[in-house]
């Protein structure tokens, strides 16, 4: 049944191609790119919780201090006011309440433990919030050997990062040992049309042997390989795990202001990876 | 600053040239055509006046405050706005101001969602007001930008739209006032002023009273309006853009109109005891902010003084005609916690104070002091509507400025009464008389202070105060 759909796409597509003069090698990449992990999001009510972690708090136990390691302001819950499904989208809610001690909520998914990989196109669907000091992100961390070792060693690319403040620009970063923090190889993206606050946009890697490219609506704006960063190359054998987060001030965005506009969500279509190597 | 007059044949012609457009606009509609469309020019000054657009200055403006610059133009184009503002005390008019007005019925600017420009200074000015919608004919849907801030470079400016659709027929397309920057004039240029459909103009956000909740003590009878009316927009680069927004962008709601009632301009009327919300919509946007009108039932008037005229002088009273006064409440900071909710109760002036500590009342800085030669008493009238609490002292001091007509100085003298439980009656109004017959200078009084410094349990009270005045 799989084999003959195949079949058809291609004389299809081998059609298509022949009709429009184009070369065969480039859409033929495409329809082999097989889905190898996935959330649609269509199910109303709670993350699916055999993709899907949380993490809780205000990263005190991990950090030994309020703040996840980034001065952020908000406390992470699992509560459906900050993370739920609905209308198929995930929702990650950023509110100003008062709550065991912090000033802001919001919540934060990741696939630790239940889906981890090295390379593939890992892309999300997202329309992002907006306002000074909301900082939401699309990242893959790299797993940690049961505590063994630490960061940077184990390896952080960050997909993309926004700050609400600047409606029309993302950054693409790749964080290691001697290239991390405030030295992370980054790149920015400035949308020229449109804004990301106001509609969905893709935001992808493409990450392989030796190269990291990052793409907005197929549209490649950088790419990062080991010569573009000051020590170890990180990203070849560690395991990497999915993170989606909305994180409230903190040393990327500055602290909210009183006009800041709350409650802000982050609205996620999607997430998908792709294998690269088929 | 209010300019809003215009020359009475301006208006005498204006009205005629409306008549007859009113008339036009009758018979075509009885003709059972539709009503004309007006075009959707976007231009309003690009390297001249764009077709039907006239120039209108403020009565008391400088008049000749606008010119057109072939000179200094942004890119060089053919023609700027130029705007000369005064020096401060210029007997030709001490600021600049004007409208600028399609005359040819308006412009359908429906599809436009803000007016642009570039424009710069001879300095770093900030223009007090300038935006859209001012047109002599009620400025119905007036928006102003406030204290827009130039640079000696050309810079593009926006004023959003806050609803475009009803804008059908403008005719206000662009509005200015702007006075001297610390007593010294300047200029300003303007140049392709337009409407425009900006992209990434976005998340929108409509607010009432600034967007605070604001809650006011009230009674039957009471008026208020809604305030703070704004309107937030988000450019791509990131900026907010806030304007001023006349009440008919909104669409207000009273969540209680057997307690309060709300008009299509934000009038609010106090119709019965109880409680409620008034809160707006823009489009279909809800607006931040909310009026809670917390009316108490009905008001005991103050009594209506009886003395003559001719022996009064009055500061605040509707019994008689008031002097100038600066203010009511001086707020100052940071020491004092005295906020103002003055109200009106069938057209009945009172002043209300919150959170009392201390409140001056002062008529001598922008308004001549008071001469009370020839009188013999301060009154006012003095109303608690809580009970009042063990230990409250209401004392009330009138100073002279002396001699040099000035705070300080050495020459200021003062007189002071006070009164305290249990003559301070909860719910009904008490007279307070302060006896000036000793004072010896009472030619140059220049302020009036109420304080709770001899009776602490007054802080943090509220009380309302009418029929303040000096008599013989």
């Amino acid at each position: 049944m799989k084999t003959s759909i195949k079949i058809l796409l291609c004389l299809s597509f081998l059609a298509l191609t022949l009709s429009g003069c184009g070369t065969e090698n480039e859409p033929e990449e495409e329809i082999n790119r097989e889905i190898i992990w996935q959330d649609e999001f269509d199910v109303n009510g709670s993350v699916d919780s055999d993709r899907w972690i949380f993490d809780i708090g205000t990263g005190e136990e991990i950090f030994g201090q309020p703040g996840w390691g980034n001065n952020e302001q908000q406390y992470y819950t699992d509560r459906p006011e900050n993370v739920r499904v609905e209308d198929g989208m995930l929702q990650i809610t950023a509110r100003e309440e008062s709550f065991e001690g912090s000033s802001y909520t919001s919540a934060k998914i990741l696939t630790r433990g239940t889906f981890e990989r090295t390379f593939g196109r890992f892309e999300a669907r997202i329309q992002l919030p907006f306002g000074q000091g909301i900082w939401p992100a699309f990242w893959l961390l790299g797993d940690d050997s049961n505590g063994t070792e630490i960061w940077p060693q184990i390896g952080e690319i960050d997909i993309m990062e926004y700050r609400g403040q600047e409606p029309t620009v993302i950054h693409g970063s790749v964080h290691g040992p001697g290239y991390s923090a405030g030295n992370a190889v980054t790149s920015r993206y400035t949308l020229t049309n449109g804004r990301f606050d106001t509609e969905f946009h893709v935001f992808a890697i493409e990450w392989g042997p030796d190269f990291i490219r990052y793409y907005v609506d197929d549209t490649l704006y950088n790419e990062i390989t080991p010569d573009d960063v000051n020590g170890e190359w990180v990203f070849n054998d560690n395991t990497f795990y999915i993170i989606l987060n909305v994180a409230v001030g903190g040393t990327f965005v500055g602290p909210p202001s009183s006009l800041t506009p709350f409650p802000q969500t982050m609205m996620v279509d999607y997430v998908r990876v792709y294998d690269l190597e088929n | 600053m209010k300019f809003l007059e215009l020359k009475s044949t301006q208006l005498t012609i204006l009205a005629g040239l409306l008549l007859m457009f009113f008339a036009q606009g009758c018979e075509r509609s009885v003709d059972g055509l539709e009503e004309p469309d007006f075009p959707a020019n976007p231009e309003v000054f690009i390297d001249g006046f764009s077709a039907g657009l006239e120039y209108y200055p403020y009565e008391d403006s400088r008049q000749d405050a606008f010119s057109v610059d072939e000179d200094n133009t942004h890119d060089n184009s053919d023609a700027s706005m130029r705007f000369d503002v005064p020096n401060a005390g210029d007997p030709a008019g001490a600021y600049a101001g004007a409208i600028f007005r399609d005359e040819n019925g308006g412009r359908n600017l429906t599809s436009f969602n803000a007016l642009t420009f570039y424009a710069k200074g001879t300095k770093a000015g900030s223009i007090n007001d300038i935006g859209f919608g001012q047109d002599f004919l009620g400025d119905q849907y007036a928006v102003t930008r406030n204290d827009l801030k130039l640079t000696t470079n050309w810079e593009k400016y926006i004023i959003p739209i806050p609803d475009p659709s009803v804008l059908t027929s403008s005719q206000g397309l662009f509005w200015y006032a702007e006075g001297p920057e610390d007593g010294d004039g300047y200029s300003f240029w303007v140049d392709e002023l337009k409407y425009e459909n900006l992209p990434g103009l976005a998340q929108a956000r409509p607010a009432i009273m600034s967007g605070n909740e604001e809650t006011q003590t009230s009674f039957i009878g009471s008026n208020t309006s809604v305030t703070g009316l704004t309107f937030t927009i988000n450019k791509a680069n990131g900026e907010d853009v806030t304007v001023g927004a006349a009440p008919a962008y909104y669409t207000f709601n009273s969540s209680d109109t057997g307690v309060a009632t709300v008009s299509e301009d934000g009038q609010v009327e106090v119709v019965d005891q109880g409680t409620a919300e008034i809160t707006a919509t823009l489009g279909d946007l809800s607006a931040s902010g909310a009026l809670i009108i917390e009316s108490i039932g009905n008001f005991t008037p103050a009594p209506t003084p009886t003395e003559d005229p001719e022996d009064v002088i009055s500061i605040f009273s509707d019994a008689y005609e008031n002097v100038p006064v600066d203010f009511y409440n001086g707020f100052y900071e940071p020491f004092q916690t005295t906020t103002s909710s003055d109200f009106t109760v069938d057209g009945n002036d009172v002043l209300g104070y919150e959170n009392f500590n201390f409140v001056g009342i002062e008529f001598n800085q922008n308004v001549p002091t008071i001469d009370a030669s020839d009188m013999n008493f301060l009154s006012m009238d003095v109303f608690f509507p809580d009970e009042v609490p063990a230990n409250s002292t209401l004392r009330l001091t009138l100073v002279d400025f002396g001699a040099d007509d000035s705070f300080g100085g050495g020459d200021d003298t003062d007189v002071a009464t006070s009164v305290s439980n249990p003559t301070l009656l909860s719910g009904e109004w008490i007279r307070i008389d302060l006896d000036i017959s000793g004072m010896a200078n009472k030619s140059n009084l220049g302020q009036i202070v109420l304080d709770s410094d001899l009776g602490p349990g007054l802080e943090g009270e509220t009380f309302y105060v009418d029929n303040i005045y000096l008599r013989r």
